[in-house]
């Protein structure tokens, strides 16, 4: 791809490859390997900060535990706001999505890092689960009634089913731009950020241009971590709301 | 079919060329593992930290209300004890009012009582004076007409004449009364 331009040697895809932590040996299931190793890191640092946020328990919270309650009721409001009472129970469901994909979007802008959600793989079970969660809800709470947010019914007569159709493609594209939305941002992300990196390599005293370049892309990825995070999450909202909320069509 | 084996088989060779997001033969594991770390964070979350958080914050809130609740009270009470300081300022007003026109009343009763009991005295003194005059005056007028008469009486007698009472004492009225 990427291959040889002149003697420059940038292969911006090299930082996503998975290979074992341990040894060679080949890449089973279980396999620990270096994205296992970030992903472990991404628990440790969510469960220790929300663990040592939430032990003080004081009524004037000192910083940590700001932190855990601002992430608390940021999440808690927008859940609140966009599905509705209904859709409160899934809280902690969309706790668990924000905070880890926060956590991996920043921990993978450490230099040398590993960010699981630049894989589809990762995205894509996440998405699949929002997908799921939400259509099984669905019809367990409205029963056939659930395919009623398919039929517009606030459309002429004669487009409806035309806009059915629509409606049940985009319905299950959303998995697809669900996960590839946020897992194409942030490789696309890292993959230009060492793209740049290796002009710097070989531009002698003007690799200042790329170097500047990336300081300032990298200032534009901490603003996409944290946005794409919020966009997934608060797209789980708005997808949970058509299967608990009221048809907002 | 045939052409997805084929990917799938060469993905494990070729992962070092296309993107390694693509190299199906890695998704089981990621998979896996990221099942694993979710449910891990998802235990760690709803097992303690956010019933930790939720308390804390219905905490604070009941805390905030009462306090807000306790400020609204004590408010209520400073302005019944303002209510009842006025009241009674409005009532000592009142009071001390009435005991300045009772006092006022008082002294006018002392100071009437006593310009009568002046009046009185000044008007019997004054009678007592007037009676001792009219008794001075009195004196005073039968010592002249017995003055009178006794000298009338001895000049007739030097005169050679004989001195009849009566007709002196006629004589010397008249003259007195003229």
């Amino acid at each position: 791809m990427a291959d040889e331009a002149g003697g420059l040697v940038i292969d911006p895809m090299h930082q996503f490859q998975i290979h074992p932590l341990f040894g060679e040996g080949p890449l089973t299931w279980y396999t620990p390997t270096n994205q296992t190793l970030w992903l472990g890191i991404a628990v440790v640092v969510i469960s220790l900060l929300m663990l040592i946020g939430s032990a003080p328990r004081k009524v004037i919270p000192g910083r940590t535990q700001s932190i855990t309650e601002l992430l608390y009721t940021f999440i808690h409001d927008m859940v609140e706001e966009v599905t509705g009472h209904e859709g409160a129970k899934f809280f902690p469901y969309l706790m668990v999505l924000f905070t880890f994909i926060v956590t991996s979007n920043l921990l993978g802008l450490i230099p040398g890092s590993f960010a699981p959600t630049s894989h589809i793989a990762v995205t894509a079970v996440l998405a699949l689960m929002v997908f799921l969660t939400v259509t099984l809800v669905g019809f367990y709470k409205k029963g056939i009634g659930f395919l009623g947010m398919f039929w517009v019914s606030s459309a002429p007569l004669v487009l409806r089913p035309i806009l059915a159709l629509i409606e049940l493609i985009s319905y299950f594209v959303r998995p697809l731009s669900h996960s590839i939305r946020l897992g194409g941002n942030i490789m696309a992300g890292h993959a230009v950020m060492k793209v740049f990196a290796g002009f710097a390599g070989v531009m002698g005293i003007a690799s200042i241009v790329p170097i500047a370049a990336i300081a300032a892309i990298y200032g534009l990825e901490l603003l996409v971590a944290v946005v794409q995070a919020y966009v997934f999450t608060i797209l789980t909202c708005v997808y949970l709301r058509d299967a608990v909320g009221e048809a907002h069509h | 079919m045939s052409t997805t084996e084929t990917v799938a088989g060469a993905a494990g060779e070729a992962s070092q060329k296309g993107m390694p997001q693509l190299n199906f033969a890695t998704w089981p594991n990621q998979v896996f593992w990221l099942l694993v770390a979710l449910v891990i964070i998802y235990i760690v979350l709803t097992k303690i930290a956010m019933p930790r958080i939720a308390s804390v914050l219905a905490e604070r809130k009941g805390r905030i209300s009462g306090d807000l609740a306790a400020a609204e009270e004590l408010k209520s009470k400073a302005k019944a004890a303002e209510k009842a300081y006025n009241l009674a300022l409005e009532q000592a007003r009142v009071e001390a009012g009435k005991i300045i026109l009772a006092t006022k009343a008082e002294i006018q009763k002392d100071l009437n009582a006593a310009m009568a009991d002046a009046d009185a005295q000044i008007s019997a003194k004054a009678a007592e004076s007037e009676k001792r005059i009219a008794e001075i005056r009195a004196g005073a007028v039968q010592a002249v007409s017995e003055v009178a008469r006794e000298t009338a009486g001895a000049l007739v007698v030097a005169l050679g004449g004989t001195a009849d009472d009566a007709a002196i004492e006629a004589a010397v009225a008249a003259r007195l009364k003229g």
